[in-house]
This record gives C-alpha cells, structure tokens and sequence, in this order.
C-alpha cells in the first residue's frame, strides 16, 4: 500500500517563533541542558558569596502565575528572579480575577500588557503554558502544565545527579510509582534520554502508560527491579489526581505493600530522589526519607540555582563567566 | 425529508468541462444544459439560447456532495451557526444535500422541535437539509423518542449522535421498534467506561504528552456490539464517523456475513493522526480522536474496498472563545464543510492513495444512498446538482474565509490544492468564486 507517512510534512507544527520558551524537555537539545546545567553550576558558586544578589536581571520583570498550589517551584522561581535582581510578581488563582471566571487568555493578555520578559505559568491543564507563549510576547515558563510537563524540574534532577555522581552518561535511573499521571516522570524520562542515562520505570501495570516505552525507556511491574539501578526516583502517589472509582490499583496499603520503597528494599549506598511533597509511608517509607543517601534536599537547593539559569538563560544573549556558550535556541 | 428554500431552478449552460459521475460511467469534455433547474442535455456545442452560459475548460464538473453528518448548532446555540450559515457553508463546499444531527439545545426529541427546523430550513436553508430525530429522549440513553411521529413529520433518521445509546437492551429495542419507520439508526460507538475523560488516541503520543488516552478499543467494541444487535435483529445500521482499524474490520466482516451495515469516515480521520496532536492545537481535539497510522491506513483501505461508503465532515461549529483555551479544556469537534474536498483531494488523491473518482463517489452517491436520499447524478432528466471543481486551483484556508460563523477548522493555515468554482443544488446556483 502506498505510503501514507508522504504527508507528514504537513502535519508538523508551525516552526517556533523567535521568541525563546521552556516549554517542554522534547525541546531540548542535549546541548541546551549542558548548557543551562553549566549555568547553574555558575551561579552556585556566586551563591557562595557573602553577596548573594547578581544585577545581571536588573530592570527585567518575570511574573509567576500559579494556578495550581505551589511551595517548592513558586518559591524557588520568585528566589531565582530576586538573585538575578529582576523585578518579580506573583499571581495565584484563588483571590485574583480568576475566581470571577476570567480566561486563561485574558489572564495572559492582562498580565502581557505589562511587558513582563518572562511570564512563569503552572497550569491543571496540558497545554497551558503553550497557549500562553502563543497570546503573549513574553518568554514562557512552563512550571507545571497537567500531567504533560514541569520541565524544570526535570533539569534540577539532572543537576542533582550530575553533581551527586559526576556524570550523567549511562547512569541507570528507576522511576518508581504512578508514571501515568506524573509530569515529573514525563519530563525527566525525556531528560534523561537526553543525556544518554537509563531509564527504567516501575509501577503497577495500571499507572505505567501504554506505548511509553516508546519515549525510550524499560517497564517492569516488579519492585526488586529497582535493585540493579544507581537511582531510585520515587513518585508522588498522586491522590489527587486518582478518579473516584476508577481502580488504578485496589487500595493505598496494597500499592505500599508492593511498591512502596523500604530500606530492604534498596541496596546499600543505593541514591534515592523524590521531588516533592512525599505522602511518608506511602510511596516513600520514612527511614529511607531521612537517610544519608537521600538527595531530596540536594534536589531543592539545586531548584533555586536551575530556576536561576533558566531565567538568564532565556533572557540574555551571553553567559556570566565561563564559556561563552553559543546562543542556541532553548525553544 | 430534505427542506430548502422554494425558489425556482435557473437555465444555464456549464460549457467545456470534463463531466465526472462515476456512478453513471460518465467521464467526457461536454457541455451541460439545465432548463428551469433540471439537466437538459448533455452533449457538444450545445446552443446557449438565452441561458446563462458558465464557461469551465479545465475545470471537472461532478455530481454535488452529501454530508450526511453536520452539526447546524440551531436551535440553541445559533452564535456558532445557523441553518442559513451552515448550508452556506455547505454551498461553499459543494454540497446539494446534508444531515443536520439532533444534539441541540433543545435536543430534537418532539415533533415540535423538528417541525420548528423544518419551517427554518424551508425559510432560510441554501441547500435541501434533512434532520436527525434523537433515538432517546434527551439522548439521555433511558426512553425512545416517538420514532414513528417524528419520521412522519419529516426525521431523515434516527441519531444519539455525541453519546452512545450505552445500554445494550434499550439499543436492541430501538432497532426492533425503529423498524416501523423505515428510516435509518446512525449510531455514535462509544463505549464510555473505556473512553472515559480521554483526550486524544491512547498510544505513545498520549503516553509522552500527558493525555488521558481515549482507547481505539473503546470504539470497536460498540462497533461490535451494534454489529451483533443489528445482526440479531436483521436491521440496518449506520455507524458513524469510524476512525479505529478494529472497527473496520468489524463492519467488513459483518458485511461479508450479510449483516446491512454501513459506515462513514470524516475527512480529518482520513488524512491525519495522532502524531498532529503534539502541536496541541485545539482545532485538532475531536471525538472519536485523531488515531495512530496503522488506523489510518484502515480507514483508507476502507473506503477503497466499499466497507466505508460514505464521506462525513461532523461539521462541529465552536465558538471562538471555547476553543482558545488550552487542550485539555477545549470542546471536541472542528469544522469541515468548506474544506472537505480540497482536504481529501490534497491529501489523498494528490499523494496518490485514491482515484478522484472514488472520491466523488464517496462524497455523493454514497452517503446518498446509505440514508435513501435521492442520488446526484449528471444525466437529462436528473434535477441538476452539481459541483464544478478546479483541481489545478491552490488556496491557504484562512480563519476569515469561513461562511460559516464558526472558524475551528484542523486546516487554518494551510495550503491545499483543489477548489469549488460553483455549486448547484435543486436546481439553483447557490455558490460562485
């Protein structure tokens, strides 16, 4: 039969405007994640210093919109901007003109007409922080649309690992929990596949989507299989996103009995991530939370300076100190 | 069953074009007389008189289209059509004929509903329109209409469109007692435990963007179990908007078994698939969803060997605001009756999948016969419905070319090859570029 893939071209999407966004990893060159994790490098050095503010931002203005409960990523976002010594704003749903029903378009057209450089957006919906890049000219930020993205977090993992393990080339990584409603898992399997690291993802069988293998990593549905990697990332089991009824596993206290991950289940000296807010004793037992080889806090220092290279990274032409990278586009 | 405006048919002279109707064997550079809107002669040189003369060397005259598969959005929400902008729309496109499905606000369920559209169309309508009666009342799925009133005031057939008739039992029920009205059950295959909350095809694009997957699975399975009913109860079925390989397959094998199936496929299931999604355009949101290659190619199989008789946009108006939201909030369902032909004949018969002919047939005489419509042919005597087509014509769809008041079309942007120069229906020029 004739080949029907001779219209593909015509089903790409409109090529990306000048303007710069960090929508999603898929966008991402392995040489734009080099970059921007030797930029944060960078910048945790000036972090050192009795003087933590850089002027590099001065005069910029980056608006934080969160439509969805935030303490890490908006926190950390608001720190990132006011260590560049940008202007920051930020906006929550609750209180704001979303509570009387406005648009996610006029929203992002109200806040446009402040000329903002960088507008940061976490979104319940897939596609959010896309719709926004296309109504407004700012950069966009994608802090988390639905279960599609949270693409900065992905970068801090891999700023953890890197700096944890000193590479990221062929290290072996297993994603452990609900993959299917997580964003976190979406964006850090591409990152990973980036940079050439291992992926293998472990859950039940109901919350590992179908064809995700096709994103480049391994399933299993057996919890041992965690043995073998480097890593262990632990998912957030997300409550609150599991239907009334919909049966994606029979209860809380049999996914822990299967799933969850204990001391004897690890290896000795064996890393452990999560990204935050953990639910202890359910995908996570305690002792391992509170373990020397846990990097969660590892993981939210490293927010701070990612968020930081990200934001000059979109904003400037140049790179602060080493390497004059060349400017590739982020988006 | 089809109400338009009464207006009297015109005299007019189609001359040198290449005259196309499949279905009559027709294939000849001629001239097409009509006199008072029905076909002449047919034949070379022929004398003008004093009919208006429409000059068309190197352009295809064919048989005009039938959707048999529209949404008119009248009554309720006339702000994203009307029955006068809709079947402008349908001029537009090249229809003579359409289908107007029956989830409105209110729904049409009573005859005074129906009867109150039929008044509408006979007032404003361009083209002859025909009206889904629902199967249940309030397509709620628990009690039939009154199917035999409703068809003897005027119901081209019989439609839940949108939402599955989910219960097997009341499904059985409406084909046994749909039998007294001898019109046809179109049936929406949903099985909606399945599909549930689902956003697009469920695959690795799904899997990699987010998106709860709505299953190919979901359809088939409907689609086999109004197989198994209608083959039971030695009725007709009409299944509708198929865009799962399964469910082709399905309906071939029930046709080889006998059973009085048919089907349809929209144009978008035909030339796209899930892969379009990751742009997460909103005007690529649809139900059933944009599917993997492999459905694809099923559906264009499909419409090649027969198992798919029938062309449908599911023309679905959306207002502007509800589709300028992100994906996940967006409502289902683009629009398609003025870029239909040029969409399939871009797509498939320009990279070669289907012959311009099976086309036309497709888009004709096929869904004509599926619902017992009368067929467009190009033949003296034959009320003149025809669509002149230039095929060497490139065009961009644009969002302010739309007759339609709505402009969620999957194709803005996009340059396609193939455009209608003139549409006549019963008789009466209804569209001219």
């Amino acid at each position: 039969m004739t080949d029907l893939r001779v219209m593909r071209d015509d089903l790409l999407p409109p090529p990306p405007t000048e303007r710069r966004h960090l929508v999603s990893v898929a966008d991402l060159s392995r040489d734009d994640i080099e970059r921007l994790l030797g930029t944060a490098r960078n910048f945790s050095r000036s972090l050192e210093r009795e003087m933590k503010k850089l002027p590099t931002l001065r005069g910029r203005l980056v608006i934080n919109v969160f439509y969805e409960s935030s303490t890490r990523t908006s926190s950390s976002f608001e720190l990132a901007a006011k260590r560049l010594s940008a202007d920051t704003m930020s906006i929550k749903a609750s209180g704001s003109a979303v509570d009387k029903g406005e648009s996610l378009k006029d929203t992002a057209l109200t806040l446009g007409a402040y000329d903002p450089d960088v507008i940061v957006i976490r979104h319940p919906q897939i596609g959010a922080a896309h719709f926004v890049a296309r109504v407004t000219n700012a950069h966009v930020v994608n802090a988390g649309d639905g279960k599609h993205q949270h693409p900065t977090q992905a970068l801090l993992d891999l700023y953890t690992l890197q700096e944890e393990f000193g590479r990221l080339d062929g290290l072996h990584v297993a994603i452990v929990g609900d993959v299917l409603h997580s964003r976190v898992a979406r964006s850090l399997i591409q990152a990973l596949d980036r940079v050439g690291a291992r992926v293998t993802l472990v859950g039940p069988p109901t919350l590992l989507p179908r064809g995700v293998e096709a994103m480049g990593c391994e399933t299993s549905t057996d919890i041992d299989t965690i043995g073998a990697a480097d890593v262990v990332y632990v998912l957030r089991m997300q409550q609150e996103r599991m239907q009334e009824g919909a049966n994606y596993v029979p209860s809380l206290r049999e996914y822990t009995a299967r799933w969850g991950v204990t001391p004897e289940r690890l290896r000795a000296g064996q890393k452990v991530m999560h990204p935050g807010p953990m639910n202890r004793g359910v995908e996570i037992d305690p002792r391992v939370a509170d373990a020397s080889d846990a990097l969660i806090e590892s993981q939210v220092r490293a927010g701070l300076v990612t968020r930081m290279a990200v934001l000059y990274d979109l904003l400037t032409t140049g790179p602060v100190g080493v390497k004059a990278a060349q400017l590739t586009e982020v988006a | 069953m089809l109400y338009s405006k009464a207006e009297p048919g015109e005299n007019l002279i189609v001359r040198g074009a290449r005259v196309l109707d499949p279905r009559a064997k027709v294939d000849a550079v001629v001239d097409v007389r009509v006199d008072g809107g029905m076909i002449a002669e047919i034949g070379s040189r022929l004398d003008p008189n004093s009919h208006r003369v429409v000059e068309a060397e190197g352009l295809t005259l064919a048989p005009a289209f039938v959707d048999p598969h529209v949404h008119l959005r009248t009554p309720g929400r006339e702000d994203e059509e009307t029955i006068a902008s809709g079947t402008q729309a349908a001029a537009a496109g090249g229809y003579c004929a359409m289908l107007a499905m029956p989830n409105t606000d209110p729904i049409v369920d009573s005859a005074a509903v129906l009867g109150s559209l039929i008044e509408t169309a006979a007032a404003e309508g361009e083209i002859p329109v025909g009206f889904f009666a629902a199967i249940t009342k309030g397509q709620d799925g628990a009690e039939l209409t009154e199917m035999a009133e409703l068809a003897d005031s005027g119901a081209v057939g019989f439609s839940d469109d949108g939402r599955p008739v989910t219960a097997p039992g009341l499904m059985r029920r409406a084909l046994q007692y749909g039998a007294v009205t001898d019109r046809p059950l179109a049936v929406h295959c949903e099985e909606p435990t399945l599909s549930r909350s689902g956003q697009m095809h469920e695959g690795a694009v799904s899997a990699e963007l987010g998106f709860t997957g709505y299953p190919s699975v979901a359809e088939s399975l409907m689609v086999e179990r109004d197989l198994s009913l209608a083959a039971y109860e030695s009725r007709p079925v009409h299944l509708l908007h198929l865009s799962a390989r399964e469910s082709v397959e399905a309906v071939r094998a029930a046709r080889a078994a006998g059973v009085r199936a048919t089907a349809e496929v929209t144009p978008h299931h035909l030339c796209l698939t899930d892969e379009a999604v990751r742009s997460l355009d909103s005007n690529l949101k649809m139900n059933p969803p944009l599917r993997s290659t492999d459905d694809r190619a099923a559906l264009v199989e499909g419409l090649r060997d027969g198992t798919i008789q029938a062309i449908a946009t599911d023309h679905a108006p959306h207002a502007r605001h509800e589709k300028e939201v992100p994906f996940e909030a967006a409502p289902f369902g683009v629009t398609g009756l003025e870029t239909a032909f040029a969409s399939l004949y871009t797509h498939l018969v320009e990279s070669g999948l289907v012959k311009l002919e099976l086309l036309l047939e497709r888009m004709s005489a096929g869904p004509a016969l599926v619902f017992g419509l009368p067929v467009p042919r190009i033949a003296a005597g034959e009320p003149a419905n025809l669509v002149l087509l230039d095929t060497r014509a490139g065009w961009r769809v644009q969002a302010d070319g739309f007759r339609s008041r709505s402009a969620n079309s999957w194709l803005l942007g996009q340059r396609l090859t193939g455009k209608v120069r003139m549409t006549v229906a019963a008789g009466r020029t209804v569209f001219e570029s």
